[in-house]
């Protein structure tokens, strides 16, 4: 039997090599230059990023696969990808200071960060479920160890166990999901399993069916979606801020894209099966994020929770099996992206006056510190869908999705708990607007956070008024599921 | 033009935020300004306005999201037209009356003020149903912030039970709004007041609009949020509250429920003069036992919201009218009377009626004030609250005898609590120093109320021209609310 070499186009995984190439000679630089040079690691791996920006621009996009199938690079793809350098480009330029004030900048924190989102982008990429799953522990793994970064502190230890222990249990879920299908159809790849689905004429073997939900399962535990959730809180708060902000948004933009993936390419034959899947974790989700939200006092376990409950409306728009569901979690899901990163941005600039963990923390900020309150509130207002900020704009699509599609009943939960959620963003709010003052809020801000705060703040105001940019680019990108 | 007096507002802002960073009287003297010119141009809208036509006006129209059939489509017609007109001129009475008494976070008080005022005007002008419902629900923020910020001992609780039986009540229109969307095929409001729905979905339709107006109106039993907000409120915000914001929920019904939902509306009429009837008479009674002088306004507003309501759906010319025009009159009424409390409060600081008496010994011409505004809340011929009474009665008399003679004991109730409210506060013996040493109003004062004076005599001797605005519009109303829109033959329940 003639060996058969794979046809490989290294260039198409141009920005993948960029970003690992980058990875690897900063790791070295890092160990080189010792103290003195690590500053500039931070600015390099940005730039870095930057580089692969623009390659995923100029020519990513072209539908051509590599490596047999493995490597997909759509316009899905390319447009997932930016999201993910967003997601880390923003988590990044917010955390220079935090990184250095807690003395975690030996440079390995970006490169790790930098294989984190590597493993993303292939994940994003993937044909097939052999390249899902590496892409997905590269990602997994480098996470684990960023959350517990700080290593002598025992909550940001015990969020990195928690999160390995629970994330390998999720891995393991998935594989054996994987290894269902495959024994099912004999392949791993996303076209192989949807054709074999498509001869089959409708009859599915419990195997495939099992195997299915396993992976939907999996992915849920990478996404916090409920019942999945148990460990989201806890991770949220233990690990580092600046970890904490990457962990919200990357992640969740990787495993949302293989969700795309898997559901919409591998399994469309089976949307009777995933649908109400899907809906059920979406109301569970929304439920666990809006009622257990308002109990807590810390900020980032608050985020944790209200993440939870994004994830719900997020999989509501999934679940339709439109394209305008697609195209709706799409938008929402980047409106997300910076809106959260903003919230955070506030709570690390809140972190270098020594506080900002709590809740109470944010009293009186607004006569202090007008400017940052005023912005805080943008990003609060926006999580909670109250126009005319982008937050609602991404939960109308949702909700006019959802209901072309006809799941009338689960559009009306949605809002129900939409409501209940304001709650909790609205005492955000309050604190800062309505208590007294108890600091005196006298910390600096770097340059950059301040950017990325204003700029996401401008975003939120913009694309809640005129969305149409955002509309089209996501109009685009999911017309090749149709 | 509309959008001019729509965003203009917004230009106050603008230049709050530029101009007034660190000078509090600067920000005043533009917000005052900026609301003065925007009643100006309100102005402009009401010369140039055509009465004898009931198709929407001064209309805009330009595109904003037509993937998902989201347009930018602003116009007014004659239902309209007086609550814009309402809005632009308590505005700037609004701004006067907390010149002094908001002496904190003044720019970000008025940048709120002015926000409100460009996104109330707007929900009275937007004819889409995602622009309405974007500015219905942005009102929130603002509102949220100046009850939480400038309001009394309690107000943060008061503004979060604002917003969140606000925001409740409002989701659900949001899902009724693209259901219609999806049936009909439009987010265009003219349009949809001609699109033919099923007799099952308009109920459900019209359950989905009536939860939202009925908070926001509010109708009982989902009036608990009114007190509450009301007393916590600045003086500023009651106004606005009282004088506007609650007739966002009834002009839901004159605009969406009744003209697009008309089966729906007709088989609810017995719920709504229900849930009305309750309200003017429980409330009227709650009003009595009260020891606060906003709480008590308050409820009193939502005894006569109640009427209102029970106008609006005896479906007939003149319950209608007399619906829209006791709207106009409870804004002038109501406004005026939370600013008059605002006077005595700014002098006492507090609202609590046993503290007062014999204020009239100190304070003549307040007194006289208040019982002009008194004899109007309490509908005495020859102001402008015994013609939206008398109209809304006789309405309510041709549609229902038995409803209309129960809306009258609420007629009796309110007079008994104002007279009482009245003889407290000024009458007898001056018992304490605080009173004795109180001083009569100032020219500032004086000057917020002559123009409301003015409107509750013209009004009530001339109601005329204010009627003719919206003649053919309640006309036109009139004939969509007895189509029968639905396929099947839809049984009425009266």
């Amino acid at each position: 039997m003639p060996v058969q070499m794979p046809d490989i186009s290294l260039g198409l995984m141009l920005p993948e090599i960029l970003v690992a190439l980058l990875a690897m000679a900063l790791l070295l630089m890092s160990a080189w230059y010792g103290k003195e040079g690590r500053g500039t690691i931070g600015w390099m791996s940005i730039f870095g990023i930057g580089l692969a920006a623009l390659a995923i621009m100029i020519g990513g996009g072209t539908g051509e696969t590599t490596f047999g199938g493995m490597f997909v690079d759509d316009t899905f793809a390319r447009y997932m990808k930016l999201l993910l350098l967003i997601a880390t480009v923003l988590p990044l330029l917010i955390s220079f200071n935090y990184v250095h004030d807690n003395k975690m900048d030996g440079g390995e924190y970006y490169v790790i960060t930098l294989f984190s989102m590597l493993g993303g982008m292939f994940m994003v990429s993937s044909g097939d479920f052999v390249m899902l799953y590496l892409g997905l522990e590269l990602m997994s793994l480098s996470i684990y160890v960023l959350a517990a970064f700080k290593r002598n502190d025992q909550k940001s230890s015990e969020a990195g166990l928690k999160y390995f222990i629970l994330g390998s249990l999720a891995s393991g879920i998935l594989l054996y999901g994987i290894s269902l299908i495959y024994g099912s159809f004999g392949t791993v790849s996303y076209t192989g399993i949807a054709e074999a689905l498509a001869n089959s004429h409708g009859h599915v073997t419990p195997a495939v069916g099992l195997g299915m939900v396993m992976i939907v399962g999996g992915l849920s535990f990478k996404v916090a979606a409920a019942p999945f959730h148990m460990w989201a809180p806890d991770v949220y708060e233990g690990a580092p801020t600046s970890v904490t902000a990457f962990m919200a948004s990357m992640p969740k933009v990787a495993a949302f894209a293989v969700l795309y993936r898997v559901l919409i390419i591998t399994f469309p034959a089976l949307h009777s099966q995933w649908g109400p899947l899907l809906q059920f974790l979406a109301i569970a989700s929304l439920a666990v994020g809006s009622f257990a939200a308002i109990a807590q006092t810390n900020i980032k376990r608050m985020l944790a929770y209200s993440s939870i409950g994004h994830v719900g409306f997020l999989l509501i728009g999934l679940s339709t099996g439109t394209s305008d569901g697609y195209q709706s979690v799409l938008l929402y899901l980047t409106i997300y992206i910076i809106m959260n990163t903003g919230a955070f941005a506030l709570i690390l600039i809140l972190n270098r006056g020594g506080i900002g963990d709590e809740l109470t923390d944010f009293k009186g900020l607004a006569k202090k510190r007008p400017f940052l309150a005023v912005l805080m509130a943008t990003f609060m207002f926006s999580m909670g869908g109250i126009p005319p900020l982008a937050g609602f704009i991404g939960k109308l699509y949702i909700f006019m999705a959802a209901i072309k599609a006809g799941m009338i009943s689960i559009a009306i939960a949605g809002v129900l708990f939409s409501a209940v959620g304001a709650f909790y963003y609205l005492r955000v709010v309050k604190y800062m607007y309505f208590d007294e003052a108890k600091s005196d809020f006298s910390m600096p801000v770097s340059s950059a956070s301040q950017a990325v705060i204003v700029m996401s703040g401008v975003i939120m105001l913009v694309w809640g008024v005129f969305p149409g940019s955002l509309l089209s680019w996501t109009e685009t990108t999911v017309r090749m599921f149709q | 033009m509309l959008s001019l007096v729509t965003f203009f507002p917004l230009a106050g802002v603008l230049a709050i935020i530029i101009a007034a960073r660190n000078n509090a009287n600067t920000a005043r003297y533009i917000a005052l300004i900026v609301s003065l010119a925007t009643f100006v141009l309100s102005l402009r809208l009401l010369i140039d306005f055509d009465s004898s036509t009931a198709a929407f006006q001064f209309l805009e129209e330009s595109e904003w999201l037509p993937a998902y059939g989201i347009t930018y489509r602003m116009g007014v017609d004659g239902i309209s037209l007086p609550f814009v007109l309402l809005t632009t001129f308590l505005t700037p009475l609004c701004i006067l009356s907390s010149w002094k008494s908001v002496q904190k976070m003044v720019q970000e008080y008025m940048i709120a003020f002015l926000a409100l005022e460009a996104f109330v005007i707007g929900v009275f002008c937007a004819l889409d149903f995602i622009l309405f419902y974007i500015l219905w629900e942005a009102m929130l923020i603002p509102m949220f912030l100046l009850i939480g910020i400038w309001g009394g001992p309690n107000r943060v609780y008061a503004a979060l039970k604002f917003f969140l039986y606000t925001l409740a009540g409002s989701v659900l229109m949001l899902i009724a709004i693209i259901v219609m969307k999806y049936t009909a095929g439009t987010f265009s409001i003219p349009d949809l007041m001609n699109a033919p729905l099923g007799f099952n979905l308009q109920i459900w339709l019209f359950l989905g609009f009536f939860v939202s107006f009925a908070v926001k109106v509010p109708m009982w039993p989902f009036h608990t949020w009114l007190p509450d907000a009301h007393v916590e409120a600045p003086t500023g915000g009651s106004v606005i509250l009282a004088g506007i914001l609650l007739k966002m929920g009834a002009y839901g019904f004159l605009r969406f429920s009744i003209p697009m939902l008309p089966d729906a509306a007709r088989y609810f009429v017995p719920l709504i003069f229900g849930l009305s009837l309750v309200g003017v008479v429980y409330t009227a009674l709650v009003a009595l036992m009260q020891k606060d002088l906003k709480k008590l306004i308050a409820y009193s507003s939502v005894s006569h919201m109640g009427f209102v309501t029970i106008g609006i759906f005896s479906f007939n010319q003149q319950g209608l009218e007399g619906g829209i025009l006791q709207m106009i009159n409870h804004g002038i009424v109501a406004g005026g009377l939370f600013l008059l409390v605002g006077v005595i409060y700014d002098r006492m600081h507090t609202r609590e009626i046993a503290k007062f008496g014999g204020v009239v010994n100190v304070m003549p011409v307040y007194a006289v004030i208040f019982m002009l505004f008194t004899m109007a809340a309490v509908g005495l011929p020859g102001t402008n609250g015994f013609v939206g009474e008398f109209l809304i009665l006789l309405g309510a008399f041709l549609a229902n005898k038995g409803v209309a003679i129960v809306a009258t004991t609420g007629l009796v109730l309110g007079a008994a609590y104002m007279l009482w409210l009245y003889k407290k506060v000024f009458f007898g013996v001056i018992h304490s120093d605080e009173v004795q040493a109180l001083k009569d109003m100032d020219r500032r004062e004086m000057a917020i109320f002559a123009p409301l004076i003015i409107l509750i005599f013209w009004i009530g001797f001339y109601p005329g021209p204010f009627l003719e605005i919206m003649h053919t519009s309640v006309e036109q109303l009139l004939a969509q609310a007895h189509t029968i829109k639905a396929g099947t033959a839809a049984v009425s329940m009266y």
